[in-house]
Formats: structure tokens, sequence, C-alpha cells
């Protein structure tokens, strides 16, 4: 398969992670990390999980939806897409409670991250979505397929495709924004390098350990990606059909 | 969409008027005029070929039959009823959703690109439609399916997915596709054009096959004279957006009468 020189890459990673980690004396470290990386990847699991919700409802809203629901699409495409993920977090976790809605650290951290990759995510969407020829859409009208039939049935499987690619792009993007959740008391993998360096100061072999961690989680994502995107594209059978 | 309310709905008999009716219709494309008060009647079960030089409106003509395109004024009437207005308490408005999508299912279309779906098979092509949109159950839709393109000569091709079909077959199949939502009018646009010659022949063939098996009014706009001639009932040529000259095949093809129909047969002679 086309991706095994990545899965070579994530074994060998991970690998060198733990021998440094070992042979330089930092199992002390290791336990600690390895309890940020969860929560790190449970950040990034539930942010994407959300932000391809949240991508889907905005890019169709925005192409298909009437126009008030059209508004809205556009404005928390342009609002999340234009103002820092470190404002929303801190806007979401800080601001929210003054008018009354305090939610915990861990649901803000997935909300925030979910919702500003989602409005990357909507022109993905809505990228791939435009890009399905226009006789696919003419055949659904000639065989009297409703829009949300055509769109289910036909347009989005032949667009779910191309997506993909990009996808993995916004979801590592997601990854390493996920250090920024360390601002609002998650202890997360930058966290918890941050807490130890600061106990211990073994700068160096900290951060290293943690550069390993997040590459690893990384070359995952691409790795999941491509399998998804190879067993799509063999499920759709694409071919030059036009 | 406009309607020019000059133009009184004259009720039809659905059973016995014009399966296909077009009155005064204008369509332009900014300063571009593409059809110019076009009057066009087709009768159940006749095969018209529209035949003319690009340009003259002839696929406008389909494409608007099939609500791919808006009309600027005029009307269309489809099986006796108005398409792309509807008759509310008297009264003329545009037509909603409803009353469109009823309307096509009284027609079906076959593209010059096919536009099959290429993530289904063939068999899968053919059963999609009438799956989601007949509400038929899948072993039925599966029949129908299977009989058609029995039909097409693709009996042995039906889980071959598009790209493993040649452009003939990829056309038989989008014909039986059409033919699957059981269309009282068919139409083909350029359905040869985009095919290898050695392929235009097999498609031709299935499309005698249905003019002879099923009872259903064909328009069909290509660039094929020969067969035209021999298919076709009626053939229309099209000039600038109105129908110039139209008539039997023997009359058009031996001995048309307007100057025009002339040069652009002796051009497609010359071509060949």
């Amino acid at each position: 398969m086309a991706h095994r020189p990545l899965v070579v890459c994530a074994i060998l990673a991970f690998t060198a992670g733990l021998v440094i980690a070992s042979f330089a004396g930092f199992r002390e470290f290791l336990p600690g990390l390895l309890e940020g990386a969860l929560v790190t990847i449970e950040i990034t699991v539930g942010g994407s999980v959300l932000a391809v919700i949240c991508a889907f409802v905005a890019a169709l809203s925005k192409m298909y939806g009437a126009w008030p629901v059209r508004g809205l699409a556009v404005i928390y495409i342009e609002v999340f897409r234009g103002t820092s993920a470190l404002v929303q977090l801190f806007w979401l976790f800080f601001v929210l409670p003054r008018f009354g809605i305090t939610l915990e650290p861990l649901t803000v951290a997935i909300l925030a991250l979910g919702l500003n990759v989602g409005a990357y995510g909507a022109e993905v969407v809505r990228g791939a979505v435009s890009a399905v020829p226009r006789g696919q859409w003419e055949a659904t009208v000639a065989l009297n397929m409703s829009r949300f039939q055509a769109l289910r049935r036909i347009v989005l499987p032949q667009a779910l495709v191309p997506m993909i690619p990009p996808w993995g792009n916004l979801f590592i993007e997601l990854l390493k924004t996920t250090a920024l959740v360390s601002l609002i008391t998650i202890s997360d993998l930058a966290f918890k390098a941050q807490e130890m360096n600061a106990t211990t100061y073994r700068t160096v072999e900290i951060f290293s350990i943690v550069l390993v961690f997040y590459l690893a989680i990384a070359v995952l994502i691409t790795v999941a990606m491509r399998s998804l995107e190879w067993f799509a594209a063999r499920g759709l059978a694409r071919g030059p059909a036009q | 969409m406009s309607t020019d309310p000059s133009v009184a709905i004259s009720p039809v008999d659905e059973r016995s008027g014009p399966m296909v009716r077009f009155e005064k219709v204008m369509k332009s494309y900014g300063s571009l005029v593409v059809l110019n008060d076009l009057d066009l009647e087709v009768a159940r079960g006749e095969k018209v070929a529209i035949i003319g030089p690009s340009g003259s409106g002839k696929t406008t003509v389909l494409r608007m039959l099939m609500t791919l395109e808006r009309i600027d004024r005029g009307m269309i009437f489809v099986d006796g009823e108005p398409l792309t207005s509807m008759n509310r308490n008297g009264e003329l408005v545009a037509s909603d959703a409803k009353h469109l999508r009823r309307m096509r299912g009284k027609i079906g279309m076959v593209f010059q690109h096919f536009n099959l779906f290429p993530h289904m098979s063939a068999l899968k092509n053919c059963m999609e439609a009438p799956c989601t949109v007949l509400g038929l159950s899948k072993m039925e839709a599966e029949a129908r399916g299977r009989e058609l393109l029995s039909m097409v000569g693709l009996g042995d091709k039906l889980f071959h997915y598009p790209s493993q079909l040649s452009g003939g077959q990829q056309q038989r199949v989008a014909i039986a596709r059409a033919l699957a939502m059981r269309p009282k009018v068919m139409l083909f646009d350029e359905v040869t054009s985009a095919l290898d010659p050695e392929l235009v022949g097999e498609v031709l063939n299935v499309i005698r096959k249905i003019a002879a098996e099923l009872d259903v009014t064909m328009l069909m706009v290509t660039h094929q004279m020969g067969f035209a001639k021999e298919f076709a009932d009626r053939v229309c040529f099209f000039y600038g957006g109105r129908i110039c000259e139209q008539g039997p095949p023997e009359k058009i093809f031996v001995s048309p009468e307007n100057e025009r129909t002339r040069q652009f047969l002796r051009a497609c002679l010359e071509a060949t």
C-alpha cells in the first residue's frame, strides 16, 4: 500500500521517542507526558468530529439554504476564520460565564477548536461539492430527483474523496492548535511539558519528547487519512465517466 | 420565472392533444437571442429530429423541456399541462417545486456526455431514481433495470462501473436509466456526438429499437443526417432560434424549399 513509508515513519518516531526517553533516564517524564498526550488526543478527536459536522452543515447551508440560513452560515464561517483561535478559546472560557453560561474546560476546548476548524472545513466541503460536474446535477433533474436526494445520493459521495486530503491538513492543524488549551487550565501535552519544565528545568529532554509525541500523532492522522482516501476511492470506483 | 400574460392557456384534451407544445417561446442570454418566438407541436408517439447549425437553439429546446433552462416568455405544454407555469385558482403562476417534479416525471433525457453516476454500477445507475423517486422496492427496481439493460444489449455488464465501459456502452446505460423512469417523452441531445465513429451504430440501433417497441414520443437533436432521415416522422431545421423549415424527412432531405436548409445540408454532405 502507498502509505507503508508513513507507517514505518510513525513506528520509528515512537520508538525513537521511547529510546531517547529510556536511555537518557527520562522515565520519570514519560507517565506524565503520556497522560497529557491522551488529553491532547481526546481534544483532537472530539474537535475533529465537531469540525466535520460544522463544516458540512455550514457549507450546505451556505450553498443551498434559504437566505436567513445562508446568512448565518456566512457569519459563522467568516467570524471563526477571521479571528484568532486563542481569542475564541478565551472568549468561550472567560466571556461566556459573564452571560451565565459556564462550560467545562474540556468542553470549551473541543467546542472552540471544532468550531474554528469547522469554518475552514466548510470551504473545503463547498469546494469539493462545487467541483462535481454540472452534468451530474442535470442528470438528477432529468431523473426527477429532489435536490436533497441528488445531494445525498449522487453529489456528496463523489465530493467525499477529493475532500479527504485537505481534511487531513485541517486535522493536523487542529492537533497543533490544541497546545493553546493549556492556557485554559487543561492538562494537555503542552501543559504537562511546561509544568515539568518549571519544576525540573530539563527543557531539552522534555520538549524533545513532546516534539516527538506531536509528530507521531500527526503521522498517525496522515496514515489514517491516506487509508480512508484509498478505501473511499476504491469504494466509489471513480473513473473517467464524465 | 416570467410568463407572458398575453398568452392565454388554451385547454387541451390530455388524451388527444399534442404531447409537447411550444407557444411563442423566447429565450435569450443577454443580447444573444437563442429562441425567437418558437412555435412547435409534437404529437403523441411522434418522432421528431431537430437539425440545424450550432447556435440555432436546438439543444435549448430540449433543455427547456427538461426544465434545465428557464424560459423568458411564452408557454410550454407537456401532455396538455403547462410546464413552467401552473394554474392556481384560475390564475397562471410560476410552477412550484411540486408541479415541476410532477411534470418532470413525464420526461426523460439522454445527454451528449452520458452523465452516468460514476460511483454506481450500470444496474445501480438504472435502479437509483426508480427507488428514490418512484418509491419502487429494490427488487422491483432491479427487475426493471435488468430488463432494460438487456434490452439495450448490456445484460452481461450489469455490475460494471461507467469507467469500465466504452462510450457507446455508457450511452446505452444512460438510455436504459432514462427509460427506467417510464417517461412519456424521451429527449436525446446529440447522443452520438461524443462517441468514436465505430460506436455510433450501437447507440442508434438501441434508439431504433425503443422507437419500434415502446410507445414514447421522441425528440432528438442530431447531426446524424442519415439516421434522422430513416428514423424521424418529421424533421425540423432550426436556424436563428426558429424553425426555418420542417416536414417529413423525404421532403427536407430530398427537396428542401428553403435556401438555408439547402446550404446546411450541402455543408453536412461535404463534411462527410
